[in-house]
């Protein structure tokens, strides 16, 4: 049952084949064995068991609110949760339960749905690791996998296996490492320059970030306002779309979101034909950075697309590769500005220096804050300095225009979807990654990502194959703003025709088999 | 030590301003530095922009001061700028803060249509341009009052700009004649407001108050085109009066609605202008008015003794009456404004703009809000001048004290009086009494129903002016009683008919043959007329020839004949051509009858009797 999709277990729970309370107490149970994953900073299992009691009650009353109900979800821990501790793995704000929910985490709980509890991310999301927490990097469950795993003894003689981990990608990794280790169903994150897609690639699960001001971000803890959108990670396109079903639409509590009707619910259409669709493959996404096995699958996802009839075009993104400075501007301001409210007199972490308030605020920052926060916080207020403002902060407005134009350009040339990388490999080991520093990496691995939340467009991320290492590799696709059905339909199509295998985590289940019972998780494929 | 060195000398009567908002001074710690040297009286600076130094030398050097002004107003509106939450003054504390006013991590603003329509309405008011496009920013800096590090204003893109603002200065030997000037406006903008500080010196703490905290502001911001305290204080107080018109501001400052900061700086005409200084801190015109006066003063004599003026924001103290230097202990405050990515511009329509089929509640239309502009102060004057037939200058108080128009109208509706009659009565007698007594509108004990009531009475000649500000002064006292009871209880109606005080005269004058003849002796004439402040005792005496003489009993029917026989021998001057000796005897019967004979029927029949 854990290993089911979303869609299918909505039907189990729904044709009464088990109970929410069962369903949420094998979540927990496989939320407690996988501990040490890292990926919850919080399990809120009281919370969940009293929800998937009620949930039972509108079973049985034959009273159920939809596909969501009673179906065990996670929340990136930089969503307002009423309630619960919401720490953004930040010292700053440990011991924060926030007062209210954030609008998607309302709506998701309007729907029935099981809060299991918060996930791990990088500090205030800043990162594209999940290791820059306060709690601890995330660690990626396919290193457990029995691909990977089998793959590792036949490629290497590994020394030590435990400390050959992967990370997950971030900074929605907690997120990520949940739904790929079947703690729930699917779960928020947040996607500021490829939180949600990068962490989706490197866990073999579908990583859609939608439109900006298609879903609210009120009560998203912000990292760049103009740019975050809440993320859905699920691990497949349809149950993506249930998601968003629940969440898209306007918001009073955020002036962002568009009031111009959206097609709900969101069922995705089963493409039979793709030969009216016209892919867009931008040139300047081929650096040579990239992973081969990476760029041999991408092209072959072209191919794919043509040999179905769609027509494959080559277009071109000519600013995309000042995205990555621009990003570094605009981000860092809005971060020095964002972050300006942290000050301990209100909540969060206070230090114990009360010798004047400006000390209580600098002690109090530089203890809350680690140095990749500070670092940004930083160079956002030098940028935005007067004297700096028109040379940094205002061109890189105008940069980012261009970006966008780009974008608009390329769709206007008759392409309905673009197709990326996501990521330049497959998820590393964590100690090779931490040998760069936070900004050199988000500046590498956000390469593919970053420009489409310049411009706000929407992106889903898609498993596609595993690399020769036996890890998960994703591709992008980028659509039209608002076009966020068109992306998925397209995308659906696509996962369908790759057979994404599913994570085999047998030896990490063996040692919890009382859970698992009689499920076949090895052998359960994604499409029958 | 300072103080008593520091009085407003005053110059004489000038449209009133609103009242003096005594005691609301909130300055923490002792004042420091010595100051009071520099402090000197005043009263010339307001009236001449022109400054002569203190000390001229050789071809006399003038100063000239350049003020312009910030002001914030608080605007009416039932909830904040970008939340729900109520907005009340005096609220307890903490008791009106959402999670957004108290920025929670995660919150959004949420632009509050009110406050849109009120910045509109009030540059239309002021002839300002209205964008139809603004943008929000976002401006930093550590407070412990500014939850979110930033303020949210309009720096880059305001709602409103290049407007102007017409007041009127008092000038002439009494005050009495009003010269129209202009103030140009730069810019008008919305903005949150801070929450307050309360610091508690004794326990080193600082106690956070977020009620205020994003309330709606409307900053207008004017051109520096004034040039004096005096110019400062009628251009703020003709702003209020205008805010209080349209109603988007209460424009309160003594409860912190209007808020004003100053620039100011001096130079001479036709040279560059000079460093400015801001000054913070005044919660009052009048605090206002001295405060700038102070400091173009204190610039010139510093200036004028080879100092320099530091760009700096000073304070006004309001016991010493200068102006203190704040000491940013930061220095150079650098802002770091960034636009508000959470807002999307601002877009207001016109009709000509506005989209077909656009929902009402989402747009708002510029020309709907001018279509409901109310009267402005300054029509409103012009209106009561045309209308009622009063000094403009009358107009002017009418309007600058809080709630009294509103007063003086309801009178009107109310009465039969003539309209100057009740101008006269509310600026003269109902003014003076609250002034006396330090009172608003609002606290008179005197309804205007009453004083319709009143002025009533006097209209229908029921009671003489006199016996009418007995009755005023009666009504004072608060008794509940109608200005109606008053009269009849005191027995003031005016002796109206001519019949009986005919006929009391007639007996009167035929019952004392006797005081005719003392009258005809003469020396009782030269000595009334020399000692006319003389008691009534030493009168009758006089009358009578001697103390013995004086009645034994009745002796009010022989001071009224004495009265009359004091009356007969001014008659006797009139007809000499003295008309100011019987003026003074009219007074002295009135007083006899308590005020109720009308002098004027007293007058007719007795010159009508002496001359037959």
């Amino acid at each position: 049952m854990l290993g089911r999709t979303l869609r299918e277990v909505s039907a189990a729970l729904k044709q009464g084949q088990i109970t929410p309370t069962e369903l949420c107490q094998k979540c927990l149970s496989l939320i407690k064995k996988t501990k040490f994953l890292n990926a919850y900073i919080t399990v809120s299992e009281e919370v969940a068991l009293k929800q998937a009691e009620e949930s039972e009650k509108r079973y049985k009353n034959g009273q159920s609110l939809g596909d969501l109900d009673g179906i065990p979800v996670a929340v990136k821990d930089n969503f307002s949760t009423s309630g619960i501790e919401t720490t953004c793995a930040s010292n700053m704000l440990k011991g924060y339960i926030p007062p209210y929910n954030a609008t998607v985490v309302q709506k998701l709980l309007d729907q029935g749905a099981l809060l299991m509890g918060k996930t791990n991310l990088d500090e205030f999301a800043m990162g594209s690791g999940s290791t820059d927490g306060v709690f601890g990097p995330v660690k990626n469950p396919w290193s457990y996998s029995k691909q990977y795993r089998e793959k590792r003894k036949q490629n290497l003689h590994s020394k030590n296996e435990d400390s050959d981990w992967l990370i997950t990608g971030g900074s929605s990794g907690g997120s990520a490492a949940a739904v790929s280790a079947f703690t729930c169903y699917a779960a928020l994150g947040s996607d500021t320059g490829g939180s949600t897609r990068n962490p989706a690639a490197h866990c073999g699960l579908v990583g859609f970030k939608p439109s900006y001001g298609l879903v609210s971000r009120h009560g998203l803890i912000p990292l760049v306002n103009s740019m975050d959108v809440p993320g859905i990670l699920t691990r497949c396109v349809d149950d993506a779309a249930i998601v968003l079903g629940a969440l898209a639409g306007p918001d009073p509590k955020d002036s962002t979101t568009v009031h111009d009707p959206i097609n709900k619910p969101f069922m995705l259409p089963s493409l039979a034909d793709v030969s009216k669709l016209c892919i867009g493959i931008p040139k300047e996404y081929l650096v040579p950075e990239l992973s081969s096995e990476v760029r041999s699958l991408w092209s072959k996802a072209a191919d794919l697309f043509e040999s179905e009839g769609a027509k494959v075009l080559e277009v071109s993104l000519p600013h995309t590769s000042y995205s990555i400075v621009c990003y570094h501007v605009l981000c860092t301001s809005e971060v020095a500005s964002n972050m300006a409210r942290f000050d301990g007199l209100q909540y969060g972490h206070r230090c114990d220096i009360d010798v004047s308030t400006e000390a209580m605020y600098a002690a109090t920052r530089r203890e809350g804050f680690n140095d990749v926060v500070r670092g940004r916080i930083l160079s956002g207020n030098f940028f935005l300095l007067k004297e700096n403002y028109e040379n940094y902060f205002v061109k890189a407005q105008k940069v980012r225009r261009l970006i966008a134009n780009d974008f608009v350009n390329a769709f206007n040339s008759g392409v309905d979807v673009l197709l990326t990388p996501t990521t330049l490999s497959e998820a590393v080991p964590y100690l090779e990654f931490i040998k760069e520093d936070n900004r050199t990496r988000s500046a590498q691995d956000d390469i593919f990502t970053q420009a489409v939340n310049m411009a706000g467009l929407p992106a889903v991320s898609i498993p596609v194959a595993l690399s020769n290492q036996g890890l998960p590799i994703g591709l992008q696709f980028i659509g039209r703003a608002f076009c966020d059905q068109q992306l998925l339909t397209v995308a659906k199509w696509f996962e369908k025709q790759v057979q994404f295998p599913v994570i085999q985590l047998q030896e990490l289940m063996d040692d919890c088999s009382a859970v698992l019972e009689n499920e076949k998780l090895a052998s359960v494929s994604l499409k029958q | 030590m300072a103080a008593p060195m520091l009085r407003w000398v005053g110059r004489g009567r000038r449209w009133t301003f609103a009242r003096v908002d005594g005691g609301s001074c909130h300055r923490r710690g002792a004042p420091t530095g010595s100051t009071s040297n520099r402090i000197r009286g005043q009263s010339s600076v307001a009236q001449q922009p022109l400054y002569t130094t203190q000390k001229p030398r050789k071809g006399e050097h003038k100063w000239a001061a350049v003020v312009g002004l910030e002001i914030h107003a608080q605007i009416s509106s039932n909830s904040k700028l970008f939340s729900g939450s109520q907005v009340r003054f005096s609220a307890p504390p903490n008791s009106l803060v959402s999670f957004f006013d108290a920025s929670l991590p995660g919150t959004l603003p949420v632009l509050n249509r009110r406050c849109v329509e009120a910045a509109v309405m009030t540059g239309l008011a002021l002839n300002c341009h209205i964008n139809k496009k603004s943008l929000f920013d976002r401006k930093h800096y550590f407070y412990a009052d500014l939850p979110a590090g930033y303020q949210i204003t309009q720096q880059r893109l305001p709602i409103a700009v290049n407007g102007s603002l017409t007041y009127g200065i008092c000038a002439g030997k009494k005050q009495s004649q009003v010269i129209p000037k202009t103030v140009r406006i730069k810019q008008i903008q919305l903005e949150q407001d801070s929450g307050k500080s309360l610091h508690d010196d004794l326990r080193s703490q600082t106690l956070i108050d977020l009620n205020r905290a994003g309330v709606g502001l409307l900053e207008v911001v004017l051109e520096p085109d004034l040039s004096c305290g005096e110019e400062a204080a009628a251009a703020v107080r003709e702003l209020q009066l205008i805010l209080q018109a349209l109603g988007t501001s209460q424009a309160n400052m003594a409860e912190g609605q209007l808020r004003v900061d100053a620039n100011i700086s001096v130079h001479h005409p036709g040279e560059p202008l000079g460093v400015r200084t801001e000054v913070k801190n005044l919660n009052s015109i009048r605090f206002l008015a001295k405060a700038i006066d102070y400091e173009i003063q204190r610039q010139i004599d510093e200036l004028e003794n080879g100092g320099e003026i530091l760009n700096e924001t000073r304070s006004f103290h309001h016991q010493l009456g200068c102006t203190m230097s704040m000491r940013d202990k930061e220095g150079k405050q650098d802002y770091r404004f960034m636009p508000e990515p959470n807002l999307p511009p601002l877009v207001l329509y016109d009709a000509t703009s506005l989209p077909a089929g656009a929902d009402p509640q989402q747009v708002i239309n510029i020309d709907q809000i001018r279509e409901t502009l109310p009267e402005l102060p300054r029509v409103t004057r012009e209106r009561l001048v045309q209308q009622y037939g009063m000094l403009l200058e009358h107009s002017f108080t009418l309007l600058n004290e809080v709630g009294l128009l509103e007063f003086f109208q309801n009178v009107i509706k109310e009465t039969r009086a003539e309209p100057k009659k009740v101008t006269s009565w509310v600026l003269n007698n109902f003014l003076g009494y609250l002034k006396q007594q330090n009172l608003a509108v609002s606290e008179s004990p005197v309804t205007p129903s009453a004083l319709a009531e009143l002025l009533d009475l006097l209209d229908s000649r029921t009671i003489s002016s006199a016996a009418a500000k007995q009755v005023f002064e009666e009504l004072w006292k608060r008794e509940g009683k109608t200005p109606g009871q008053i009269v009849s209880e005191k027995q003031l109606e005016l002796m109206e008919d001519r019949g009986p005080l005919e006929q009391l005269c007639h007996s009167v004058m035929e019952a004392h043959p006797q005081v005719v003849t003392i009258w005809g002796r003469g020396e009782g004439q030269s000595h009334l007329q020399s000692q006319p402040q003389d008691t009534p005792k030493s009168l009758a005496i006089t009358l009578c020839g001697s103390p013995e003489a004086l009645p034994k009993n009745d002796w009010p029917s022989f001071i009224y004949n004495s009265l009359i026989v004091i009356f007969l021998v001014k008659v006797m001057d009139l007809k000499e051509g003295n008309p100011r000796a019987i003026n003074k005897l009219i007074g002295l019967v009135r007083k006899a009858t308590q005020s109720r004979a009308d002098p004027a029927m007293i007058k007719e029949i007795l010159e009508k009797k002496l001359s037959s």
